[in-house]
This record gives structure tokens, sequence and C-alpha cells, in this order.
């Protein structure tokens, strides 16, 4: 009840700066945007009029919500330097609470934003049934959560954007690649598809897909979301281990 | 109000293990205004986190407002109030705000956190500009918005790191004020300090840490007693090994020091010893630029327990 109440308080504390500022909301999805209207036009002679934002639109929706999350812990180290969590971390609130209502924030604006995309991209053509839909953002939660909770961790070891930007850089890019966001991996070579068999966000995508091509019964969905849980469960502890563990 | 033995706490630099505090014991009364002083890196800040739950001890015993250290971390969070050197405000948001929020992270319900940020802000006379970004306030007022943050609970022990430094004259002054005012109100106030003028002003008692041990604890009178007699301090152009030489002998001169511009020494009575002392120096030909007696202060007892005066110390990057 206390952790709930806490995450509560922590999330609202959160949110009221988001909204004070929510041009960032913006920006981030602007990239998506872009990809949608700039390159998705590309595809349609090479996927097919119907299909082509069918297959298009839900990779562009784990590529926002991996990028749009996986660097929020620069937002946590300029809160470490100005003294704010060293003064939470005295008080008696929850160390787990510090963590989800900081990661919380990141879902919903995470949903927010694929919301924003999934409706500019229903007038190109984009049909997609309403429960597939939002079993699909679940998905896209599961990833923003395991995301920000491990970019809030490496922040937390990490201590410094110098150290943290390389980093990320440097991990999101195969990351990406290897999860078949612009073109599914059905045309990549043998040595790649199972080099993408132990990429989570591979599994996103492709249970994104088939949300998105009404097939909630793939077997792609439920072990999607079975593998994204788990790992976001995992890395929650993990950062919120790091909350709680008194560093310098 | 806290009671520590032998706490101690040592940190791993690269292959190197570095002892920050090796053993510290204290004693802080309920009621009073406790001094934390020593030269930068000598172990005070990082003591200030053990008690305060944001470091644990690799060894040692406290209890803290009443509670085991290491047993109920928890339970000392909720007991105390902890003011850190940097402060913790966010640019973005109000005094009242963090106010307001700091009060409900301690369990206060909506309408008791806003009853609390607004008799904090009438408290520390925060009124003026309570409602404005704390991106937009003076060092001065920052600080207050940061102790008044940090007792909203009104908690019976508060820690405050370094809470005047780098402020001006008048801040300073203003935030004495506000410490005395927390002393008035029962709480316990522990303040680290580089100032001595200060803790001698401000604190009911002091400790001297040095090298991760602590060298002395008592009121700032009985520190100062110990230091027995008065201070001489003499400036002296050129010949001061000369002048060491001659005074070091003589009977009624305890120690004797050499100073950047000349000598200190430490003697009972000094009216008797000024003008011996005068008479030696003027038969060798010494000549004086300037002739200080005083009793002894605070620096006189840091510089006698630890073999330096704090203010040579340099101050580390953590000033501001």
């Amino acid at each position: 009840m206390k952790l709930f109440r806490d995450t509560w308080l922590v999330f609202g504390r959160q949110m009221a700066l988001m909204l004070r500022n929510p041009v960032w909301l913006i920006v981030g999805v602007m990239q998506p945007l872009y990809f949608l209207l700039l390159f998705g036009p590309l595809l349609k002679p090479v996927l097919g009029p119907g299909n082509a934002y069918k297959i298009f639109v839900p990779g562009l929706l784990v590529q926002l919500a991996m990028l749009g999350t996986m660097f929020v812990g620069f937002a946590l180290i300029a809160e470490l330097r100005a003294g704010v969590i060293e003064r939470m971390r005295v008080t008696p609130i929850s160390r787990l609470a510090l963590l989800l209502g900081r990661s919380g924030r990141d879902v919903v604006m995470l949903l927010t934003q694929a919301a924003l995309l999934t409706a500019v991209a229903l007038p190109f053509g984009l049909t997609v049934k309403l429960t597939d839909l939002l079993l699909a953002f679940a998905l896209l939660a599961l990833i923003a959560l395991l995301l920000s909770a491990m970019s809030y961790a490496t922040a937390l070891k990490l201590r410094s954007e110098d150290a943290l930007a390389p980093l990320l850089q440097s991990v999101s890019m195969p990351v990406l690649l290897l999860s078949g966001i612009f073109l599914p991996l059905t045309f990549a070579p043998a040595w790649l598809q199972s080099l993408a068999k132990w990429n989570p966000f591979s599994w996103a995508v492709d249970a994104s897909r088939a949300l998105f091509a009404g097939h909630p019964g793939d077997p792609h969905v439920w072990k999607a979301l079975l593998i994204l849980g788990c790992l976001a469960v995992a890395a929650a502890a993990w950062a919120a281990r790091s909350f709680a563990r008194s560093v310098r | 109000m806290i009671e520590t033995r032998g706490l101690r706490k040592s940190f791993r630099s690269r292959k190197r293990s570095v002892e920050a505090v090796r053993g510290v014991d204290l004693a802080v009364d309920a009621g009073e205004v406790f001094g934390f002083l020593g030269p930068n890196g000598a172990g005070k800040t990082t003591t200030l986190r053990m008690l305060a739950t944001l470091m644990t001890p690799d060894g040692g015993e406290a209890t803290v407002a009443g509670v085991d250290l290491r047993k109920s971390p928890g339970e000392v969070r909720r007991r105390i109030g902890y003011v850190a050197q940097g402060g913790g405000t966010w640019d973005e948001v109000t005094a009242r705000e963090e106010l307001i929020h700091q009060a409900r992270l301690y369990g206060c319900n909506p309408a008791t956190a806003r009853e609390r940020a607004a008799a904090a802000i009438q408290a520390f006379q925060l009124d003026g500009f309570a409602d404005r970004r704390c991106g937009t306030y003076s060092g001065g007022q920052r600080r207050r918005v940061d102790v008044a943050l940090g007792v909203i609970h009104q908690p019976k022990l508060v820690f405050l790191d370094e809470p005047t430094t780098g402020l001006d004259p008048q801040s300073r002054a203003h935030m004495w004020d506000e410490i005395g005012r927390l002393r008035d109100e029962g709480m316990t106030v522990f303040i680290t300090t580089h100032y001595l003028e200060e803790a001698d002003a401000l604190c009911d008692r002091v400790a001297i840490i040095d090298h991760g041990e602590i060298v002395a604890q008592g009121t700032p009178t009985e520190l100062k007693r110990e230091i027995a007699g008065d201070v001489v301090t003499l400036g002296i152009d050129g010949s001061a090994p000369q002048a060491l030489a001659l005074l070091e002998g003589e009977e009624y001169v305890h120690t004797v020091e050499k100073t950047d511009a000349g000598l200190r020494l430490y003697v009972d009575v000094g009216a008797t010893a000024l003008p011996q002392m005068l008479r030696t120096l003027d038969g060798a030909g010494v000549l004086l630029s300037s002739i200080e007696l005083h009793r002894p202060s605070l620096d006189d007892v840091f510089l006698a327990k630890t073999g330096r005066s704090l203010r040579d110390t340099p101050t580390d990057g953590g000033d501001r």
C-alpha cells in the first residue's frame, strides 16, 4: 500500500514536471513521424499498398518505444547532480517507488506518443482492431518499462553523461537493426535471422506485426509478452536495488 | 541524541583502500547545536552521510535519534532531517512545490502538507520568492529553502552539511539566526563547518576530526582552556629563525610556531611574558613589524590538535 502511494507521489511529480515542458513529448515523436511520412511511401511498391503500413507502423512503434525510453537516464543524472535524489533517499520513501514513479512517467509518455503516431497513420490506410491495438500497446509498455529501468540503473552506476552517451549509442544501434524494425527479417540471410532470435526486441516486432495483421493468437504474441515481461521485472528489480544501495 | 562507537568506513579507489573514517566516537546531547570541524578530506562528510543513512558503516555502532543505525535505518530516516552541502532543489519547481512534495514524502496527506509548507515559508521568511522557480534564487535564498526542506517533518535531529559555505556575510548571519531558532524550538542541530568563528559563536559543543579520527571534543570554552594562557603573534621581517631560536628556550614560552609572517607563541600570562619577550628580541636586534596578544581561539585549538590551520587548507570542489 505504501509502495503504491509512494510510487504515485513520485509519478505525480514527474508528470507535473513533464507537462510543464511538453515540447519533449512532441520532439520524441517527430523522428518516427518523419519515417512514417517520408520513408513509408517508399515501402508501398515493395510490400504492396495494403500491407506496407501494416508491416511498417508496428515496427515504427517498437522503435519509438526503444529510442524514447532508452535515454531517460540522462534526466536522472541531472537530478543526481542537483542533489534531488539524495534528498529523497534520506526520506522514508520506498526505494522501489523512486524507480517505478519515474518509469511510470516514461510509460505514459510513450503510450501518448504511440497513440499519436497510430492516429496519424490511420489516414494512410492502416486498419487495426482495437483489442489487438491495446495488446500491442501493452507490449510497448513492457518495452518502455524494461528500457527505462535499465537506463536508470546504468545512469546510477555511471553517474556521468559522458560515459552514458557512448554506451547507449553503441548498444542501441545493433539492437535496433537486429529487430527488423524497417523490413521484416524474412528478407535476411540465415545467420542474421538466427542472431536476431536472441534479440528480445525482434520478438516484440514480430508480435507487434502479428497483432496489426489481426492475428492475436500467433505464438509470437504470447512469447513476446512473456519474454519482455520477465525482462522488465528483472530490470526493475536491478534498478530498484541500485536506488536502494548507498553510493558515495 | 547521537552516540557512536568505533564508526569506520573505507573506500576502494583503484587497488588501494583508503580509510576515510577510522573509529569515530561521538556523543551529541539532545537540544544542542553540535559542530563537527575538520579540514577537507578529514572524514567529516563521510561520517555525516553514515549517520544520515546514506552510507553503510564498515564497522562500529551508532544510535541516532534513539534508534540503532545499522538495524533500522528506515526508522532513523523518519526521525532525522538532512541537508546536503550542495542542497537538493530542482530548478524548474517553486519552493512551495518542493516543500509540499517533501512533506508528502514524509507521509503527510495533501492538506497537512500544504499547511506545513505555508508554515515553513513563514518561519524561514521565504514569502518573497516561494512561488518563483528555484532556479531564480540567490545562494542565500536557496540555502534557506534547503534547510526548510530538511526540517519540514519537524524532526528531533537535523544534520546540516556546511550550511553557510559560500554565503555572503548577510546571508550567513541570517542562517545563524535560523539555526538558533531551530535549537530554541528544541531541535538538535548537527552542523559541519569550515568557519571556526562560526562554530565558536553558534555551537554548544564541537568535535574536531582529523585523518578520520576525533582529536578533540567539548565545549568551545573547554577546548580553548586546554590551550593554557594567551597567544602572542609576532610579525617579524627577515630574522624569524633567529627570533625562534632566541625564544624557544625561554621558560615562559609553552610552544612557539613559525607562521607566514613571523611567530606564534603560546604563553601563560601575556601581560608578563610580553615585556620579557621584547627585551630579549630588542637585545638581539630583532625588528618587529607587529605585535598581537589575544586569548586562544578555536583556530588555535585546531592548530594545536591537528598541526595546521584550517584557514591554510585548500577548499575542495564541493564548495560553492
